[in-house]
């Protein structure tokens, strides 16, 4: 197509933008920028798999990419032994009972049937709640009045960091697989409400699980996959290095250990590229985008139409659940607090919007770009209005409120952005071939 | 027998009392959501942008009103800015329709791009609402605070227990019951309102009969305007305006609409109902009103309080997916496309 830029370009511009940060602000801030650059181009990568390849609305990558978090919470950090004792077995006691209640009102659904079927229903709901809390509430109080300041929680299994990566995947997928159970199959809008109320329960129980995720009191001094700055400041030979190299042993340090990262993360990213480019261009993929361009003739076709969605859906939101589970690693904490869905959710709907729906690379692209715009607007918007507030006269009151709300310069810029996409070149900047 | 009113007034306390005046609250929310979906054939996801937006013109124009020494006796200064909060709201939106929804419409693109499309009107209009008010809570409530004071009931009715009905409260259920008497007769009496319902219940069947469908979306928007500012400041005034929570009614609202049906106003309020008081009940510790109920032995050590109330969203979310399970379409027949 004449008139658009060539991809190759695309990526040196905006690898243009992290190296100018570099410049002009710190190698810091740009290898941050770079780190979290990875982390969206992951998340947009499984956002497109579900809308690019499929058409699927999910509104819901917020909860998904928690999970992840928590993933990573429950893989690495040791466990707390003493609250084990004190009421692991109960917790998980308690929790099977709710399970199998549910279970007991599915097989009476699926079984019974006229008043018996509701008597029934209503009779193993109610009895088996009433078991539930009965053995769940006092075990969380036993385990959250262990040493409430410091863990309060079962903590975790005590691996290593990078193990949590696929495992907050699996978490994601599961969730999907009861949202997709329930909502696909049906108009996309419930799809969509249906995530967006998903995403806003994971975190609330996130937020007030105190014996799972130590709740609002974040978890916080993760292990980590690379080493600490402190510790190569103190190692006699990575100091002689750098100096030789004529850099200043603690930036260098700090720059080191998020070189370290990307390289992680960029492994991570290239892998996932490899296959989901592969997908695309398997009967797979063909598959996939005949259902998403015309359901009934796939449907007639002999196609499972919701099966395969049900399919693409958990692997999108895996994706998710991986990059969610990879940035709490980058974080280095758990803070349910933090999850917002206007950067969660719709920030990643932007990228993928902006890099080109349906084509992978036009995802990643879009993750870099957007979130770098995203980092970078607010000084921009902070230095354009001093620009402002410097004509009007000293200490005005509307400049201080110019300055003040320079914060929130990056919804509307994010919106406009994604309005300008959307209206004039609606297939994005890399455009599905 | 006075156990038995001590309990009924607890529980139409803590749950009957709020429990309608949310429940108008998201009726009148939903009433806006189901609307466009009606009209314009898809979800709004900057529905609660729009409560948002147009409270806080509302609250500025409360604010100017109380900086010149308008006020409204016993009522809240910001009934009289209400009229004005919806003229600007409705500028705010015929604008927004004009520059953006049109191009999609003339178009005819899909229903999902329209709602990524409002995605992005919602980021604009939540940087727009965070950019003028900023993100803190604001309070623009004046006038009296009660209608019944907790206390006054006590000496009233000489019982234990007391019902208060914030002034607010009151507002809230007179204002959407006028409200909503006012859409029924709009859409099914007049002229306009049958052609908004005939372009809704088949597009090109109206079109062939010489309704103008621009004219109908921009009464559509009009309308939504009016309810989602009124559903914001009745909101605002009833606990308290702060933008992030407006984007958050936006589960309930759509709940609502699809619990009782999209497209189907009465379904709409009923929805509304059904949500709130959902969520006021279980998330109610109902000790208290047991309580008084069950004889001593048999009262309850903990809260009975079923569900904490952080959550909340999970009623929402639980009886929708309950309905979207046994019933897709809704309690009452919305469109199934």
């Amino acid at each position: 197509m004449s008139g658009r830029i060539h991809p190759v370009i695309l990526f040196g511009i905006v690898a243009g933008l992290m190296i100018g940060t570099g410049f002009i602000q710190s190698w810091n801030t740009a290898l941050l920028i770079l780190n979290f650059g990875l982390i969206s181009a992951i998340m947009a990568l499984g956002v497109n798999i579900q809308w690019g390849y499929a058409g699927l609305f999910n509104v819901g990558i917020m909860g998904f990419v928690a999970l992840g978090g928590l993933g990573a919470v429950l893989v690495s950090m040791p466990p707390t032994t003493e609250a084990w004792s004190a009421g692991g077995v109960r917790v998980i006691l308690g929790l099977l009972a709710g399970a199998a209640t549910i279970a007991l009102a599915a097989f009476a659904q699926k079984r019974l049937t006229g008043r018996t079927r509701a008597l029934a229903i209503l009779g193993v709901l109610v009895g088996g709640f009433i078991v539930y809390r009965a053995i769940f509430d006092p075990a969380v109080e036993a385990i959250e009045d262990v040493n409430p300041a410091a863990t309060g929680y079962l903590g975790g299994l005590g691996l290593p960091i990078i193990v949590s990566w696929p495992v907050g995947g699996l978490l994601a997928a599961g969730a999907a697989w009861i949202i997709g159970k329930t909502a696909l199959g049906l108009r996309s809008d419930y799809l969509a409400i249906a995530t967006l109320g998903i995403a806003e329960i994971i975190i609330a129980v996130l937020k007030n699980e105190d014996w799972l995720s130590r709740g609002v009191k974040n978890v916080i001094g993760m292990p980590r996959p690379v080493p600490y700055e402190v510790d190569l400041q103190q190692s006699e030979s990575f100091v002689a290095r750098m100096e030789s190299w004529g850099f200043d042993p603690i930036t260098a340090s700090s720059v080191t250990v998020k070189l370290s990262y990307a390289a992680l993360f960029t492994i991570v990213l290239l892998a996932l590229i490899w296959l989901t480019q592969a997908a695309l261009n398997s009967p797979w993929g063909r598959m996939m985008r005949a259902i998403r361009d015309n359901e009934v003739s796939a449907e007639a076709m002999g196609k499972d139409v919701t099966a395969r969605h049900l399919q693409v859906f958990i692997l999108g939101s895996a994706i998710c659940g991986l990059a969610g589970a990879m940035m709490t690693t980058l974080d280095g904490q758990l803070t349910p607090g933090a999850y917002q869905p206007l950067r969660f959710t719709f920030l990643v709907w932007v990228m993928v919007i902006v890099g080109g729906s349906g084509n992978n690379w036009g995802a990643v692209l879009g993750g870099f770009l957007i979130w770098f715009l995203w980092v970078q607007v607010e000084p921009i918007g902070l230095t354009v209005m001093s620009g402002i507030t410097s004509l009007l006269p000293e200490g005005s009151a509307l400049g201080e409120r110019l300055i003040e709300s320079a914060a929130h310069m990056r919804l509307l810029t994010m919106g406009v952005i994604l309005l300008l996409v959307l209206r004039f070149s609606p297939r994005g900047l890399i455009p599905e071939k | 027998m006075t156990d038995f009113l001590n309990a009924l007034v607890v529980l139409g306390n803590f749950v009957i009392v709020p429990g309608i005046a949310y429940g108008s609250q998201l009726a009148l929310g939903a009433l806006g959501v189901t609307l466009i979906y009606g009209i314009l054939r898809f979800s709004n996801f900057a529905h609660g942008d729009t409560m948002a937006f147009g409270a806080m013109s509302t609250i500025l124009i409360t604010w100017g009103m109380q900086a010149v020494g308008i006020s409204f006796g016993p009522l809240p200064t910001a009934l009289l800015a209400l009229p004005f909060g919806i003229m600007v709201t409705m500028l705010l939106l015929l604008i927004t329709d004009r520059t953006i929804y049109r191009f999609y419409r003339v178009q005819k693109a899909a229903p999902v791009i329209l709602v990524i499309v409002s995605m992005g009107v919602m980021f604009i209009m939540n940087g727009l609402v965070r950019f003028v008010i900023g993100p803190d809570d604001q309070n623009f409530l004046d006038g009296e605070r009660f209608i019944i004071s907790a206390r006054d009931f006590k000496k009233m009715t000489g019982l234990n227990e007391g019902l208060a009905i914030k002034t607010t409260q009151g507002i809230t259920l007179v204002t959407a019951i006028v409200v909503v008497i006012a859409l029924f007769w709009f859409l099914n009496r007049t002229r306009t309102g049958k052609s908004m319902r005939a372009f809704s219940d088949n597009e090109d069947l109206a079109l062939l009969s010489g309704i103008n469908p621009e004219r109908v979306v921009m009464i559509t928007w009009m309308l939504v305007a009016g309810l989602a500012t009124i559903a914001g400041v009745l909101y605002g005034l009833d606990k308290s305006f702060k933008p992030f929570t407006y984007f958050q009614l936006l589960l309930p609202i759509f709940a609502s609409a699809i619990v009782g049906g999209l497209g189907n106003p009465l379904g709409a309020i009923v929805g509304g109902f059904m949500i709130a008081f959902a969520e006021v009940t279980v998330t109610y510790p109902l000790k208290k009103v047991l309580g008084y109920l069950m004889p001593e032995s048999l009262e309850p050590d903990s809260l009975v309080q079923l569900l904490s109330t952080d959550y909340k969203f999970a009623v929402s979310f639980v009886l929708l997916i309950i309905v979207l399970l046994f019933r897709p379409t809704g309690l009452f027949k919305g469109q199934a496309v």
